[in-house]
């Protein structure tokens, strides 16, 4: 076991180094001179040159790499080239902002689209499981920007019920935090367990047509314990997958959700560093997130052998 | 009579789409206590439709519209669904076919073995588990206590089934249905299975329903047999009387087509070596470890056969004797680890391209599942046509033209544009023969071709690989495990065990004396045979 992560972690290693070089590369292909954008439209070509060298963008391309590079295995990520702040410590003060919504979304909807999935197939072709294929199809065709809208204008605008605009921190005032996260959280929790019904529900029909569930019925159980023993570990293996995947995800990319519901995560801090040119926030956050994936995706694989036995780890 | 075990009256079986004919109508048997009952008939009869019924256990989309089913005098189909399952299992067990998928692969044998036991009888955790390791002693798995913590994928198939087994008559039911319960197994696991189900009923004095298309397992092991033609009993009676002399022409029908010695014969062969086998060995890659591969398993060690032009070889073995990967190892489809095959004198491993792509186009292989041996978006044509892409100076009109003309040799004509979908089992493993002659092959590699088909389905469609080679004079390379289908076809037989050939030689005189002890338990366990030769005596 402690082999097989150490092996993994070790394969690991060759896909960041190409995560790593690749978004380097591709945030230099971004059109526009760093320092230029810094310093607006009208600063005189002497002052853009000197921040060019005190940021280190005058050296050769492979030079700039080998020092970022270096830098970020020691753990220094480096400093935003506009607030001066250490990258490393930026990342993380956002991203638990971002890893708490997606943990509890993706959670909650693990736990509907389960249990619906599940129940949708068990009685395929009823009238629950034409409701519950219903509501995933349309969970899945709305956009998740477009649902967070509409129910910011329901529940904030028009009833009043949650704060509209803005966020305070959980450490300064644990309440007001709690409501700014409703929203956010119910929104990518629905757009989340569309894909997840599905998944659920197919797998699970496929499990029930198998001769085990048949056994096990002319044992003479009764079909709770059916469903419970027999049929939720197999059918849930797949969907164990797809929750990784949708994990990795999200980690990376709720830049949209934290835009319409105005919270400072990650996705936020991504996308206002691309628009900045901030160079080494901007890679900091992908490698962040490349890592991140890699890890999630490792997890999965370790609690695979939980529901299905014959894929062995070692 | 009223002392019957399961008295079943008037039985009706309807899928829930109104507007259907019955799938099943208007059946009547008994079972008597201890006695031994087989219900024959090809797919789609209802046989396993009628035993579904019983317990209460019928798939979604068919419903019992009529009829009484009677058990030890209680009227089953009046009963809640709650006493029903008090009855399944305890009164009623049922073993399935499938011994692949009908044990849980997400739990231990100890923990699907101890769920009947929990839920009918009040027993403590000690005395279930004595009673586990009790029962998986006496249908003979080597190291019960180590079975009771493992998974179901651990065991080979004729293993699992005998844990099937274990675990529907560890609650001793009074009756138990067993649906095919070995036709997924190869001879010698078939022939163990049954012979320990038969024993152990009789133990016990459970009566056995015995459900199967196999009327060499009904001769063998029961005592009364029904016989069912799309969803009617067509005929009943003592089994000896029936197979001996049946009545009705469907039943007559079924004892025909039990392959018989002699039958047909092949062409016999005299020509050049073709394919010549020398000293192959296949080898697996062992289970990977962090610093390489641990040690590799051997699956072939060293083989040698030479099949000559216009010559059927059948080469036989039980399950994981390696004759399936000897077939794929001749066609180059299996890398070899050491020695080579030849085709025409030439190191297939050693040809360049062009002679690699005429050795392709001369050797083609038919496989065992007709199921997923399809690609299911293509087309019949499409399918049958692809083999011969790599035929030169073959216009398109050409192609369609020997593709028609090989479908219709098939019996096939104007089926180019249905899908695989669309087609029943023997029809899908016509096609598979279709693309297999398409391009007039030298060398066809049949990978057992009917061992996934009903009996009078496979005895069509030997027969029709039996014409179309003795009309074409193709090389056959017949992989079976089914000993009555190679004295039918086979000009020599080569028996494989452990990735050896333990004998070989021409047909007749193999089976007529066979020198090794592997080959004579695979004679004594083939079950067709037996009756063959029972009713030419």
């Amino acid at each position: 076991m402690l082999t097989y992560i150490f092996k993994r972690l070790l394969l690991a290693i060759p896909t960041l180094f190409l995560v790593a070089l690749a978004v380097f590369l591709l945030v230099r292909l971004i059109p526009g001179d760093p320092a230029q954008v810094m310093l607006g439209e009208g600063a005189s070509p002497e002052a853009i040159a000197s921040l060019r060298t005190e940021l280190g963008l005058d050296e050769a391309v492979p030079v700039q790499f080998a020092t970022w590079l270096g830098r970020s295995l020691g753990g220094d990520l480096g400093n935003s080239a506009i607030t001066g702040e250490p990258v490393g410590a930026l990342i993380l003060s956002r991203f638990q902002l971002t890893a708490v919504v997606v943990l509890i979304s993706v959670g909650l909807a693990t736990l509907i689209a389960v249990t619906f999935g599940l129940l949708a197939a068990w009685r395929q072709n009823s009238r629950l499981d034409l409701a519950v294929l219903g509501m995933a199809s349309f969970v899945l065709a709305v956009p998740s920007f477009w649902l967070g809208l509409v129910l910011l204008l329901v529940f904030g605008v028009m009833l009043q019920w949650l704060p509209v605009v803005g966020y305070v921190p959980f450490s300064e005032d644990a309440l007001g935090a709690v409501l700014f996260l409703v929203l956010p959280i119910v929104t990518l929790t629905i757009s989340e367990t569309g894909v997840l019904t599905r998944m659920m529900r197919s797998s699970t029909i496929d499990v029930l047509r198998l001769d085990y569930v048949t056994h096990a019925r002319a044992k003479g159980l009764s079909e709770r314990t059916v469903l419970m023993r027999h049929v939720f570990p197999n059918a849930f293996a797949p969907t164990l997958t797809l929750v990784g995947l949708t994990l990795g995800r999200l980690f990376g990319g709720i830049a949209v959700i934290e835009t319409v519901f105005t919270l400072p995560g990650l996705g936020r801090l991504m996308v206002d560093s691309v628009l900045a040119r901030d160079y080494p926030v901007v890679q900091g956050c992908l490698l962040f997130t490349a890592t991140l994936y890699v890890l999630v995706n490792l997890l999965v694989d370790i609690l695979y052998p939980l529901f299905d036995p014959r894929v062995t780890v070692s | 009579m009223t002392d019957a075990l399961l008295q079943v009256s008037g039985l009706r079986i309807e899928a829930d789409q109104p507007g259907l004919a019955p799938l099943l109508e208007g059946l009547d048997f008994e079972v008597a206590a201890g006695e031994r009952l087989a219900i024959v008939g090809e797919s789609g009869s209802g046989k396993t439709m009628a035993t579904r019924a019983i317990p209460g256990l019928l798939a979604a989309g068919v419903h019992r519209a009529a009829g009484s089913i009677r058990f030890e005098g209680e009227e089953l189909t009046a009963l809640e669904e709650r006493d029903l399952r008090a009855i399944r299992g305890a009164g009623i067990g049922m073993v399935f076919q499938e011994p692949m998928t009908s044990l849980n692969p997400a739990l231990t044998i100890g923990k699907q073995l101890a769920e009947g036991l929990k839920l009918h009888r009040r027993l403590d955790d000690a005395e279930i588990r004595r009673r586990c390791i009790d029962m998986l002693r006496r249908v003979q798995i080597a190291d019960p206590e180590r079975c009771l913590a493992a998974y179901p994928h651990e065991f080979s198939g004729g293993m699992r089934q005998r844990i099937m087994l274990a675990s529907v008559l560890m609650l001793e039911p009074r009756l138990l249905i067993a649906d095919e319960p070995t036709t997924a197994l190869d001879t010698l696991s078939q022939r163990e299975v049954l012979e320990l189900m038969v024993a152990l009923t009789r133990e016990m004095g459970t009566a056995l329903l015995l459900i199967t298309h196999d009327l060499g397992l009904v001769a063998q092991y029961t005592d009364r047999v029904l016989v069912l033609e799309k969803g009617v009993l067509v005929e009943a009676g003592q089994t000896r009387e029936v197979l001996a002399a049946p009545k009705h022409p469907y039943t007559a029908k079924l004892v025909g087509s039990l392959p018989r010695p002699g039958d047909g014969g092949a062409t016999g062969g005299g020509g050049d070596v073709l394919l010549s086998i020398e000293q192959a060995v296949v080898e697996y890659r062992g289970k990977p470890g962090l610093f390489g591969a641990g040690a590799p398993k051997r699956v072939i060690d060293g083989v040698d056969i030479a099949v000559r032009s216009g010559e059927i070889v059948a080469l036989v073995g039980a399950s994981g004797s390696g004759k399936t990967t000897l077939g794929r190892a001749a066609l180059g489809l299996k890398e070899l680890a050491g020695g080579m095959v030849r085709f025409d004198g030439v190191d297939i491993a050693a040809m360049d391209r062009r002679q690699e792509r005429d050795f392709r186009r001369a050797a083609q292989i038919v496989f065992q599942d007709p199921f997923s041996s399809l690609a299911p978006h293509l087309r019949i044509g499409e399918i049958v046509g692809a083999a011969l892409r790599h035929v030169p100076g073959l216009t398109a009109a050409e192609r369609a033209e020997r593709v028609t003309r090989t479908l219709e040799e098939v019996g096939l004509a104007g089926y180019e544009r249905r899908r695989p979908h669309q087609m029943s089992g023997g029809q899908r493993q016509r096609v598979a023969i279709a693309r297999a002659i398409v391009s007039r092959p030298r060398l066809v590699v049949a990978d057992e071709p009917v061992s996934a088909l009903d009996l009078t389905i496979q005895k069509q469609v030997i027969e029709l690989l039996q014409a179309l080679q003795r009309e074409r004079g193709f090389a056959c390379l017949f992989v079976t495990h089914d000993l009555a289908v190679v004295e039918q076809v086979a000009d020599r037989v080569v028996v494989l065990e452990k990735g050896r050939i333990v004998e070989e030689g021409a047909t007749a005189a193999v089976f007529a004396n066979p020198r090794h002890d592997y080959t004579r338990r695979l004679l004594a366990a083939s079950p067709a045979l037996a009756i063959a030769e029972g009713s030419a005596s």
